[in-house]
Order: C-alpha cells, then sequence, then structure tokens
C-alpha cells in the first residue's frame, strides 16, 4: 500500500472539517435536541422521578444525554459520506493515488471531533441547569475515554449506513433507533421500576453499563465491573462495525 | 472484420507501445451484458475517442481503466499497468474527470485545487492552485464556492484538478456533455493543448462533431464491442464516395456513424443504404 495513510488522512479531515465550520448548524442542530431534552426532564418530568439516590436529577440524567447527543450527531456523518458518494467526488478519490482508507478515516475523525464538541456545548449548558461533579482529572479522562470510544462506535455504524444508502433519508435513519435506546436503559429512570421483560432488556443492553459507569465516574465513586461490560459492548460494537463497513467499502471500491 | 489496419497515429518520437491497452474486455451488471469483448490501443500522446450512444457502456469501460471497477474477463493496461493487478501504479499513472463534474462544492475553487494538490503530495499545492486558475480563467472566482459556478466553469474547475501532477494518461468521460457552446471550445482547446503537451487522452463523448474535432482516432463502441476503429478519413472511406452532382460532398462522421449503427447485422460491410447527400449541415470548423 502506500506510505501517506497519515497525510492523506490528515488532509482529508481538514477538507471535512472545513465543511463542519461552514455549516455549523449541523453541530447546533445536534446539540439543540439533547438540550431540550434535558430542560424537559429537568424541569417539567424530573420531580416526579424517583432514581433512589441522593444526587439531583440533572447529574442523574446526564450521562444518558450525552450518549442520545452522540447518536444524533452521528447522522451526519453517514449524511456527509452518502453525499461525497452521490456527488462524484468519491470517485476521483478512489481513482487517486491515495491511500484508500484514509477517505473514510478523513470521515471518521471529522465524526469524532463534531461529536465532542456538540458534547462539550451539552455539558456547558449542564453546567449552568445545576450539573455537578466530584470528578477528579482521572475521572474526566476516564468519561472522556468512553465518550470517544462511544463516538466511534457509532461512528463506523454511521459509515455502514453512508456506504449503503440509498437515499439521503436512508442515510440517517440508522441513528432512530440508537437515539432511542437509552430511553429503554438506566439512563432516566432506575431499570427496576420497569415491567419484566423492559427490564431484563435495559440491564442487558449496551447503554446501560456505559450510562451506570459513566455516572459513577462523575459522582466520584467507584465504577465495579460496570466499566469492564461498557468496555466490551464498546469495544465488541467497533471492531464488528469497523470490519462490517471496511467490507462494504472494499466492493463499493472494486 | 477490423479495418483499422494502419498503425495508431502517434506523435513524432513517441515510444511505439501503446499508453492504453484492452484486450478482450468483457462487463455484465446482472443479466445485462454491457461490454463483450472490447479491444482497442491508444497510443502515447494520441487523443482518442471512444463514441457511443448512451447506455453503450462508455462509462463502464472508463471506470474499468481507472481503477473503479473490476472486468469479468479481458485485460487493460495503462501504461504498462494491469489495471487489475496493480491498481496502485495505474492510479498514479492517470487521472479522471467523470461524467458528473466532481467538485467539493462547500470548498472554493482554489482550495479544490489545493485539496487535490496536496493528496498527490505536490511541492507548492498553492503556487500550483494559482496557476490552474489562471490556465482556466478562474482567478476571479478562484475564492468562491463551488456551488456558485456556472456548468461551463465546474468543469473547467474539474479538468483543471484532474490535471495536478501532471499524469501521462487523462480520462475524460463526456467532458462537454450539458455545456454550452462557448465553454464547449474552452473544453476542446484544453484536450488539444493536453496532447500537444504529450499526454494521452482517452475522451468519450455522444457528439459526433466532438470525435471529428479533436480524436487522432475514434472508435465506436456498439453493442458492446467496438464496431469501428480507424482515423476519421478511415472511417469516412468505409461509405461509399458522395456522389458527384453539382458539389461533391464527403460523408460527415454521423453518416457514418448513423449508417453502421443502424445497420448492426452487417457490420462487416459498408452499410448499403447510405443517403448520397448530407442529411444536415456539416459541423465541421477547422482545426
Ligand atoms: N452499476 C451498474 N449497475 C447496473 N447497471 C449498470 C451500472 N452501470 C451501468 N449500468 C448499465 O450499463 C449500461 C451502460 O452504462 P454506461 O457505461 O453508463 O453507458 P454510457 O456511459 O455509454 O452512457 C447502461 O444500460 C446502464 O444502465
Ligand atoms: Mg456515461
Amino acid at each position: 500500500m502506500t506510505t501517506h495513510v497519515l497525510s492523506d488522512t490528515r488532509v482529508l479531515t481538514a477538507r471535512s472539517l472545513t465543511h463542519i465550520v461552514r455549516s455549523p448548524d449541523t453541530i447546533i442542530t445536534t446539540a439543540v435536541t439533547p438540550i431540550a431534552l434535558m430542560l424537559l426532564f429537568v424541569y417539567v418530568f424530573g420531580g416526579a422521578i424517583q432514581t433512589g439516590g441522593t444526587e439531583s436529577y440533572i447529574d442523574y440524567m446526564l450521562p444518558g444525554i450525552l450518549l442520545i447527543t452522540i447518536a444524533s450527531g452521528v447522522a451526519y456523518t453517514a449524511y456527509r459520506l452518502f453525499l461525497d458518494l452521490q456527488g462524484g467526488i468519491f470517485q476521483r478519490f478512489q481513482s487517486m493515488p491515495i491511500a484508500r482508507s484514509s477517505v473514510l478515516w478523513g470521515h471518521v475523525l471529522t465524526s469524532l471531533v463534531a461529536n465532542l464538541v456538540s458534547v462539550a456545548i451539552v455539558v456547558g449548558v449542564a453546567f449552568i441547569m445545576g450539573f455537578r461533579t466530584g470528578a477528579s482529572v482521572g475521572a474526566w479522562l476516564a468519561v472522556i475515554g468512553i465518550l470517544v470510544l462511544f463516538t466511534l462506535a457509532l461512528t463506523w455504524i454511521a459509515v455502514i449506513a453512508g456506504l449503503s444508502a440509498k437515499t439521503v433519508d436512508g442515510a440517517s435513519a440508522f441513528s432512530y433507533p440508537l437515539i432511542f435506546l437509552p430511553f429503554i436503559s438506566s439512563a432516566f429512570v432506575p431499570t427496576d421500576s420497569m415491567p419484566g421483560p423492559v427490564a431484563w432488556f435495559a440491564e442487558n443492553q449496551p447503554v446501560t453499563s456505559i450510562v451506570d459507569t459513566t455516572r459513577a465516574l462523575f459522582a466520584g465513586q467507584p465504577v465495579g465491573t460496570d466499566i469492564w461490560v461498557a468496555l466490551a459492548w464498546l469495544v465488541g460494537i467497533m471492531a464488528v462495525a469497523f470490519v462490517l463497513a471496511m467490507r462494504i467499502y472494499r466492493r463499493k471500491a472494486a | 472484420m477490423t479495418t483499422a489496419t494502419q498503425p495508431a497515429a502517434s506523435r513524432p518520437g513517441a515510444p511505439a507501445a501503446p499508453a492504453i491497452r484492452v484486450q478482450g474486455v468483457e462487463k455484465s451488471f446482472k443479466d445485462l451484458q454491457v461490454l463483450k469483448a472490447v479491444d482497442f490501443d491508444v497510443a502515447k500522446g494520441s487523443i482518442f475517442a471512444l463514441l457511443g450512444s448512451n447506455g453503450a457502456g462508455k462509462t463502464t469501460l472508463v471506470n474499468i481503466l481507472s481503477t473503479l471497477m473490476k472486468s469479468d474477463a479481458g485485460t487493460a493496461t495503462v501504461e504498462g499497468f494491469d489495471v487489475a493487478d496493480s491498481p496502485g501504479d495505474v492510479r498514479r499513472s492517470i487521472s479522471l474527470t467523470g461524467q458528473f463534474a466532481a467538485v467539493d462544492e462547500v470548498l472554493t475553487g482554489r482550495e479544490n485545487l489545493v485539496l487535490v494538490a496536496r493528496l498527490r503530495h505536490q511541492k507548492d499545492p498553492g503556487r500550483i492552485a494559482d496557476d490552474l486558475l489562471a490556465r482556466f480563467s478562474l482567478t476571479d472566482a478562484g475564492d468562491r464556492r463551488a456551488a456558485t459556478y456556472s456548468g461551463g466553469m465546474r468543469r473547467r474547475l474539474d479538468i483543471a484538478m484532474s490535471l495536478i501532477g501532471d499524469p501521462p494518461v487523462v480520462f475524460l468521460d463526456e467532458p462537454t456533455t450539458g455545456l454550452d457552446p462557448q465553454a464547449r471550445i474552452e473544453v476542446w482547446q484544453t484536450v488539444k493543448a493536453l496532447a500537444d503537451g504529450g499526454t494521452t487522452v482517452l475522451l468519450t463523448t455522444q457528439y459526433l462533431d466532438e470525435a471529428e474535432q479533436l480524436a487522432d482516432r475514434i472508435a465506436i463502441l456498439h453493442e458492446g464491442v467496438i464496431i469501428r476503429n480507424g482515423t476519421l478519413a478511415e472511417l469516412k472511406r468505409l461509405l461509399p464516395a458522395a456522389k458527384v452532382e453539382y458539389v461533391e460532398k464527403q460523408p460527415s462522421l454521423e453518416e457514418v456513424f448513423l449508417a453502421l449503427v443502424g445497420e448492426p447485422a452487417q457490420a462487416g460491410e459498408p452499410a448499403a443504404s447510405v443517403p448520397t447527400a448530407p442529411a444536415a449541415p456539416s459541423t465541421k470548423e477547422s482545426r
């Protein structure tokens, strides 16, 4: 292969980031829905929700809100990839002597940057609304690491969607179930308040372990075994999505 | 059945090995056999026109030659590199200007050029971009987003992006489709200048006058095979000489094309029912 993977990836990431800088509405839109949810849950439903803990409700729900932010943000990655495929620029890249995987990595790294910016905005608003954390620097780094892994895992799913979509709407439709998953998890209400089968699903789906880990890190409490379950899910999903995305990409490129 | 007995029109000093060699290339999409057995050579530094109606398989062939697609059978080499075995070497030797302009609409014209220059690992991307903007009369529009460009400007930018790094072989897939006459002539001038500089150009077109204007050799792709391949003069000789009445008129390429395509069953013979007078005024201009 070529030795230019890194420089080609850097150039293509810069290109894709330029797109975001020129239409920052994609970042704003990504942040608006979770902020609205936060307002709704804290000021409307929050008073009626019993979490069984001593923390304020915003502290309880912020981890789930951050996952929703990322789940809706990656839809733009699928969208941008789809537009590249439609517009012919993808073909141009494919016919040039550049490292093949750079075209995808450019979109993936852009997705990471864009989603972390959206997450930062949401966390900022949460602070204004009263979110407080006793997290140490190490705990913050762990939270960031988990969110980065979550973004990468979902981004590779977005790459699959962007590469295989037939229409613009199809490219982003995959994100709806992902946005919905936190609602059937421990993100907003404790899972033991749910009826049997739903509680079983909620306790065993990836979002719950990720939310519980993040919540514990923010609260400065021990994470227990949750973090290993969360990491196993994240790395597993990322690996499967990556392999599938690369397979589809190679077929597309051949 | 081939009538291409003369050596390809090569420029003085050009080596004999062809820049592009296509042998027995086949390609099907499910049940649709688009290319049945395509053979042709393109001499270094020449302009080769692949002429065919809409849906003839021109884009499919260009995609195979530019490594975007794999053929089902046959071999194709570009600058001596097999497109299936050494796609990386082929990509270093070519540039593709696809049927639909492949520019980044969000970026400015200049940024598009800098992007490609960076990806081709050129030394001074900014200078290359400025030079090309000037050469393609886009300097004033260079800092505007490509989304605001007219069709002709977009096509010029598209071709300019393809020329970065001076690839020895350039593929142009229907480079003037959808352009106004003025923009068409500008593209023609660019193509001629490229070939004059020693670049090999393979262009596809549905326009007979375009092939007539530009090409050293013309191949007609019809129903999956090259039914004719020759110089303009050779193709014109396929038809009986025009009947002398008051004015002698050579058959235009359009008449040759229509006669050949209209009679696929007799592809080996000059078509019998050829109009003796041109049906439409000739569009030939002096080169
Ligand atoms: N990816 C594809 N899948 C299925 N059919 C295709 C595909 N690409 C082209 N075709 C079909 O192959 C034929 C030739 O297409 P194309 O090479 O684009 O022709 P041209 O460029 O000469 O107009 C057309 O009938 C077209 O519909
Ligand atoms: Mg075509």
